[in-house]
């Protein structure tokens, strides 16, 4: 106990988890458009490979390419780009785990890009792919070269049909221009490309769910070690990379892992694609410098919180996986991967959900309960069980019908889901009840005892009517 | 004694209420179980037609030769297309063809939610209810199709026009809220714009506007660009010295 109580007092005067100490005055946000990588976010100008040409696709890749492994993975290092998909993962880092000493084993090795956009609220990729799909292609193969691929597989989610037609008609364009295939770009290297369409299951953006898709099987995720980078897809060495990872690695390249790290704090630098939905006036998807103000992001770009900042109830900030937050922590809140850990949320996909105050948080929860239930594999216990009992209780909790204990026994199962599954759904599926009951808790609360007082009544006049017509 | 209680409680009359739990029984969204019915058992033939059989060979070829088996989930879709949803026969045809156990066919065909193993009608409605196109009143766009065609989520109208399903987020959530004809993706709905949607189909007009239903184009602010409004640089912009 003594123990305990002084670490908690050199915790609390020790600066925060993972912040650096004394971070400079800058402040962030306010990206040019110099500065921005997806140029045709918005699909004004033309996807194909003339306009992909035009807006600097493609130059100097071959240049890139001769360059060699080494110094892409460096300059990708000296971004300090972190992976795009959610956990954040040094991406310099994880591609040079596929150069092992002592050189190529004989096995092929392939790169993976999760395109399984499924994570609700997220709606970034999508647009990459429709309206930026040469930067992917190109991501591909100077990512590819990184980690000495022999070829891409795109894993892209059965939904998005007409994105996958753009993206195919780039890759082709590609292999006609003779920019991938054999001989890419004319420095020797051989590589493929291939696009593999999902069919609807969320938990096929887990990577070696990912993988066992690719090979046919269900998406049930693998037991790691052995991690992918040592046995993958087809048992050969894999990385698994989010689209957005990818597609900014050649911008990364060409403009020097400096610039890239110039823009937002130390750790976490760089541009990001925002999507914003909910209750802003304007829901948009937008790149945006990383560690702007969340306040800064909405209003800027999404036109306000409806009904005025201080109709905000609270913001989910990094797709469903992560906890919300309440109002008084989104006032001044940054947007990127350590500001949101320090807050007991997370940046995951940097999906933003808002949600004003005409919204009913423990409904809003439930709903995604419910989506963990439907989208579990069913292949570890807890999370197969457990998800469909936090589902049930959470639609009880809805209309308050259930006893004060049960918050407490809602959030003691999901502490029996979280780190006990294979994969992080179990976890993603924990959060969010988690996140409700630490901030929202009175709301729920006051539920119960609404219901309870709205059966006692209902009770006292059956009862007196009952009376009444027996005393006749 | 004992004798007696066990009199009474047969005499008891069976209530079909139920005690122990509160909540209603949910099963499973779909049952795993194939059962043969008119429209679907194995004696009806499937195989693909002939421009299906080149795409077949395309999709095969993506794969190493030993790893065949990874083309089952675009084979699968690409039987589907053609037969109108994924019978058995299309997956033992799928099976034969990649030189897999059927099983291990039945096995995908049920874990991923796009494959109909039931007959749907010629629109396939998918409406999105998770919570982003919830908080953009989904629910109300699900009731005004509900309302317009007379079926529930899950039921196929008379004419086999319409199947309405609820799906699970359709990631086009910042022009929530988002409704999935077949392939086509119709988003920032209102419920009149869904009618109207319906309307077109029903008439066997093909909908205006795709995609947004609003006046904005794709997924930017709808009050106008508020990044991205100056031309784009051009190639070696920025350009590194080392290059």
């Amino acid at each position: 106990m003594q123990l305990t109580s002084s670490l908690t007092a050199t915790m609390a005067s020790r600066r925060r988890m993972a912040t650096i100490a004394g971070t400079a005055t800058r402040t962030h946000g306010n990206l040019s458009d110099q500065d921005r990588i997806f140029t045709n976010l918005y699909g004004r100008h033309d996807f194909r490979l003339q306009g992909a040409l035009k807006r600097g696709d493609w130059y100097k890749t071959k240049e890139i390419l001769q360059k060699g492994d080494t110094w892409i993975i460096d300059q990708v290092k000296a971004s300090g780009l972190r992976g795009r998909g959610g956990a954040g993962f040094p991406s310099g880092l994880k591609w040079s785990f596929m150069n092992k000493p002592g050189g190529p084993d004989g096995r092929p090795r392939y790169l993976v890009i999760n395109a399984d956009e499924g994570e609700p609220g997220t709606c970034k990729d999508r647009e990459i792919i429709r309206h930026d799909p040469h930067k992917l292609v190109e991501g591909c193969l100077i990512a590819g070269r990184a980690m000495n691929a022999n070829a891409a597989y795109i894993y892209i989610r059965g939904e998005f049909f007409n994105e996958t037609s753009n993206l195919q008609e780039a890759i082709n364009e590609a292999y006609k221009a003779g920019l991938i295939g054999k001989n890419a770009c004319g420095t020797g290297y051989d590589f493929d490309i291939y696009v593999h369409r999902g069919a609807g299951a969320y938990i096929c953006g887990e990577e070696t769910a990912l993988i066992e898709s690719i090979e046919g099987k269900q998406g049930k995720p693998r037991l790691k070690p052995p991690f992918p980078a040592d046995v993958g897809l087809f048992g050969c060495p894999t990385t698994v990379a989010n689209v957005e990872t990818v597609a900014v690695a050649p911008t990364i390249c060409r403009r020097g892992g400096d610039w890239f790290a110039g823009l937002g704090r130390a750790r976490n630098s760089g541009t990001k694609l925002f999507c914003i939905s909910g209750h802003v006036n304007t829901p948009c998807v937008v790149e945006e410098e990383m560690s702007i103000p969340l306040r800064e992001l909405l209003e800027k770009h999404c036109g306000g919180v409806r009904g005025g900042w201080d109709n905000l109830l609270g913001v989910i900030p990094g797709g469903s996986s992560v906890p919300v937050m309440p109002k008084n922590v989104c006032d001044d809140v940054l947007m990127d991967f350590d500001a949101l850990k320090d807050v007991q949320s997370g940046l995951g996909t940097a999906a933003v959900i808002v949600m004003d105050k005409s919204t009913d948080m423990v409904k809003a929860i439930s709903r995604l309960s419910a989506f963990y239930q439907h989208e579990s594999c069913g292949q570890c216990t807890p999370c197969r069980e457990g998800t469909g009992w936090m589902a049930k209780i959470m639609k009880r909790l809805e209309t308050g019908n259930a006893k004060h204990a049960e918050i407490d026994m809602i959030e003691e199962i999901s502490r029996q889901i979280e780190g006990h599954t294979i994969c992080a759904l179990g976890d993603a599926a924990a959060w969010p009840v988690q996140g409700l009951i630490r901030h929202f808790r009175p709301e729920i609360e006051k539920k119960i005892d609404a219901f309870h007082a709205a059966k006692a009544a209902q009770t006292a006049a059956s009862a007196s009517s009952e009376a009444a017509a027996a005393s006749h | 004694m004992f004798a007696r209680s066990l009199l009474a409680l047969r005499a008891a009359p069976l209530s079909h209420t139920r005690g122990l739990q509160t909540t209603a029984p949910r099963l499973s969204d779909h049952v795993f179980l194939h059962r043969n019915t008119p429209e679907n058992n194995e004696s009806i033939p499937f195989e693909f037609n002939s421009e299906n059989i080149k795409r077949a060979a395309e999709i095969i070829a993506k794969y190493p030769t030993q790893y065949k088996k990874g083309a089952v989930i675009p084979l699968l879709d690409l039987g589907q297309r053609q037969h109108g949803f994924t019978s058995i026969s299309v997956m033992n045809h799928v099976a034969k063809l990649l030189e897999m156990p059927p099983m291990r066919v039945y096995e995908v065909a049920t874990f991923y939610t796009m494959f109909n193993r039931e007959p749907v009608g010629k629109y396939f409605l998918q409406v999105c209810t998770t919570t982003p196109c919830q908080l953009c009143n989904s629910d109300a766009i699900l009731d005004a199709v509900e309302k317009n065609l007379g079926i529930k989520v899950g039921e196929t109208t008379k004419d086999k026009m319409f199947t309405l399903v609820e799906v699970e987020c359709a990631g086009a959530c910042s022009n929530a809220p988002v409704l999935a004809v077949n392939d086509d993706y119709y988003e920032d709905l209102t419920p009149e714009a869904t009618v109207k949607i319906l309307e077109d189909l029903k008439a066997g007009r093909k909908p205006a506007k795709l995609g947004p239903q609003s006046s904005r184009q794709t997924s930017e602010p709808i009050t106008g660009l508020t990044s991205l409004t100056s031309e784009p640089t051009g190639p070696g912009f920025g350009l590194q010295k080392g290059l």
